[in-house]
């Protein structure tokens, strides 16, 4: 258990710099996700708290203790890596149990911890097999083990589900939750799914072009993203975006082809915005319903529990996502309706979250 | 694309059994050879119906030639040039591929151009070191007056020497360093993952537990096969044997069978000479055949 705490850490190779300056906390106990697509520096990130990348500048603090000089060994970190990198030659007992051979563990000891990991994670029938004899799903929980095996302080996972197949994936996922849980060690979790950094966080991270754009609890990303990047990045299908600009009596949207009457609460008139809308706070109305906007039905994708309907609105593209069993034809009108409430805005210049409108009334178009 | 017809199927054994005879046939002729007596051997065309004399032959040369320790000797010095040469070149590739230090690149193409200079072009200077390892410090303290300034002092005089002719560490090491050993490690070790090695870096190993841990085992195939060629080259070394060894005690198999080889107007015995010759075929024969599976694994491919 320990804290970890990164205070202006940058890092670059070269001439280039991936990391730009990244400050974050993270409490004991704590599991932190990661999130970010690829290229944005999150796996950088983890390989300097793990001590396998050197940090370029700022400093990273394990338990108060800054941790820049120290070999992976002296920081207390376990590390689980996306392709397992189980020793080949050794049975999965020499795997989960080198570290403690490394540390000069004896061997009895070694055996009790040994069964001990092995009894949590169900290996006992396999700990005499060697890695090429086991499944994907039992090399991942070989790489748990032997990360478990040295009861680490930090446990830090580079995209360890991304080589499984999807039921498999879902799975381990509520183990490795169970398992933090029961440990309940500081973790930190690199991935670049989503859902599987909404459903594993107790707070998540997210990261765009090597600087973090947000950090919250996975319900705060979602329902208030502080900046159009996090806004689309998270959520499935994603945000629909909208240009427009500030007028006297609300929004013009697309270059003026649509309005909104909503308050405008302080900015200014003329300012450009992107108004963003969840495809789940969209209902399909009839179109020509007063208050709503039209739209022309593209294509319908059936989910099973729901559809997405991708729709054109005068050349933008926009999804709705309705759980109503409706099927409305390709090429049909319809209308589109939502509620000021779920409206996002952001500055069309930095991106960042503009928190003007609060409203919570349907919006009437104009 | 590969092609299944009878005809194709006929002509690709018959191409291959060409070949086999062409490889085999010298052999054959030379164990036919060994079999004939004095008479028979030297008939013209000599019967390729073998003879009766094979095990009588056989004794001969190894008495004549004293083959028991001269396979003793080339047993231990393709053996020490072997090992010498994997543990090298293993360590060596370590260095390379794994730390990263200022001319790092410079030594690698060191090793590299050593590949354009044998053992053969270099045979004269090796000789002058082996005979006296210290004559280049000799010369170091002669040139900067060290050995002046010493003798003036002290009154000693400054004469090192340190010989390794007839030796086994002379037989050896001259031959120990190599530059396809370093490659062959050098592309492997760059075939093993990275997250291979900050795993081992993660369960606290340092540089030198996780080349013994990992990557010694790893490597096994690649030590195997290239421990058996590196046998067989040194087993059939002819020319550093017979420059450095002056006294018979350390003479090689290979080299003292030219004792059997009959001289000009002596007694045409190639029988004893042919038979000799298959005692010292004999070794490398069966090291190939141990070796032969992780020999052609360490070659090909890496097991995934």
């Amino acid at each position: 258990m320990a804290s970890i705490t990164i205070r202006d850490v940058y890092k670059s190779y070269a001439k280039m710099q991936v990391v730009h300056g990244v400050n974050l906390d993270i409490t004991s106990g704590e599991f932190v996700v990661i999130l970010g697509p690829s290229g944005c520096g999150k796996s950088t990130l983890l390989r300097m708290i793990a001590g396998l990348e050197e940090i370029s500048g700022g400093t990273i603090a394990i338990d108060g203790a800054i941790v820049n000089r120290l070999e992976p060994r002296e920081r207390g970190c376990a590390m689980v890596f996306q392709n397992y990198a189980l020793y080949p030659h050794m049975s999965v007992a020499q795997n989960i149990g080198y570290s403690l051979k490394v540390a000069g563990v004896p061997t009895a000891e070694r055996t009790q911890r040994i069964q001990a990991v092995a009894r949590i994670l169900e290996l006992e029938q396999l700990l005499d097999r060697k890695p090429m004899a086991l499944s994907g799903g039992q090399r991942q929980r070989v790489a748990m083990g032997r990360a478990m095996i040295r009861e680490p302080k930090v446990f830090l996972f580079d995209e360890p589900l991304s080589n499984l197949d999807a039921k498999l994936r879902v799975q381990m996922r509520s183990e490795i939750r169970k398992l933090h849980r029961r440990l309940s060690a500081t973790s930190v979790f690199v991935t670049h799914d989503q859902v599987e950094a909404m459903t594993l966080a107790d707070r998540l991270v997210v990261m765009n072009g090597g600087r973090v754009e947000q950090v919250g609890t996975p319900s705060e990303i979602y329902s208030r993203p502080a900046s159009r990047f996090v806004a689309t990045f998270v959520g499935a299908p994603a945000m629909n975006m909208l240009e427009g600009e500030v007028t006297l009596d609300g929004l013009s949207l697309l270059g003026g082809s649509r309005r909104l009457a909503v308050s405008r609460a302080g900015l200014p008139v003329g300012t450009k915005v992107a108004v963003g809308i969840r495809p789940e706070a969209v209902r399909l109305v009839a179109p020509g319903t007063p208050g709503a906007l039209n739209a022309t039905v593209d294509l319908v994708e059936e989910l099973g529990a729901g559809r997405v309907v991708y729709v054109d609105l005068d050349g933008a593209a926009f999804s709705v996502m309705t759980s109503e069993a409706v099927h409305p034809a390709p090429g049909s009108a319809v209308g589109l309706q939502f509620s000021e409430a779920d409206l996002h805005f952001f500055s069309s210049e930095t991106g960042s979250r503009l928190d003007v409108f609060k409203a919570s009334v349907p919006v009437p178009a104009l | 694309m590969v092609e299944r017809t009878p005809i194709l199927n006929f002509l690709t054994h018959v191409i291959l059994f060409l070949g086999f005879v062409f490889c085999v046939a010298p052999f054959v002729i030379v164990v036919i050879a060994a079999s004939h007596n004095l008479k028979d051997v030297n008939d013209v065309p000599m019967s390729l119906l073998p003879g009766s004399d094979f095990w009588i032959n056989i004794k001969t040369a190894w008495t004549t030639a004293d083959l028991g320790p001269k396979l003793l000797n080339s047993f231990i010095m393709a053996a020490g040039v072997a090992a010498g040469k994997v543990i090298i070149s293993a360590l060596t590739a370590f260095s390379i591929v794994y730390f990263r230090y200022p001319g790092r690149m410079l030594i690698f193409w060191l090793v590299f151009i050593t590949l354009m200079l044998p053992l053969e072009v270099r045979i004269v200077p090796t000789y002058a070191v082996v005979a006296n390892v210290l004559s280049p410090y000799q010369t170091i303290l002669d040139l900067t007056g060290l050995s002046w300034l010493i003798e003036k002092i002290s009154g000693v005089q400054v004469s090192l020497s340190l010989g390794l002719l007839n030796s086994y560490t002379g037989l050896i090491l001259p031959l120990i360093a190599t530059a396809t050993g370093t490659f062959l490690y050098r592309q492997f070790f760059l075939t093993v993952p990275d997250e291979l090695t900050e795993a081992a870096r993660m369960d606290g190993a340092g540089a030198v537990r996780f080349f013994i841990d990992i990557l010694l085992p790893l490597s096994r195939n690649n030590m195997a096969a290239l421990g058996t060629i590196m046998f067989l080259w040194a087993w059939n070394q002819y020319l550093w044997p017979l420059l450095i060894t002056t006294d018979q005690s350390h003479a090689t198999a290979v080299t003292e069978l030219k004792q059997l080889i009959p001289n000009v107007g002596g007694i045409p015995e190639w029988n004893i000479a042919m038979a000799g010759t298959l005692i010292v075929m004999l070794p490398p024969l069966v090291v190939v055949v141990v070796m032969q599976r992780w020999f052609v694994r360490g070659l090909i491919a890496t097991e995934k």
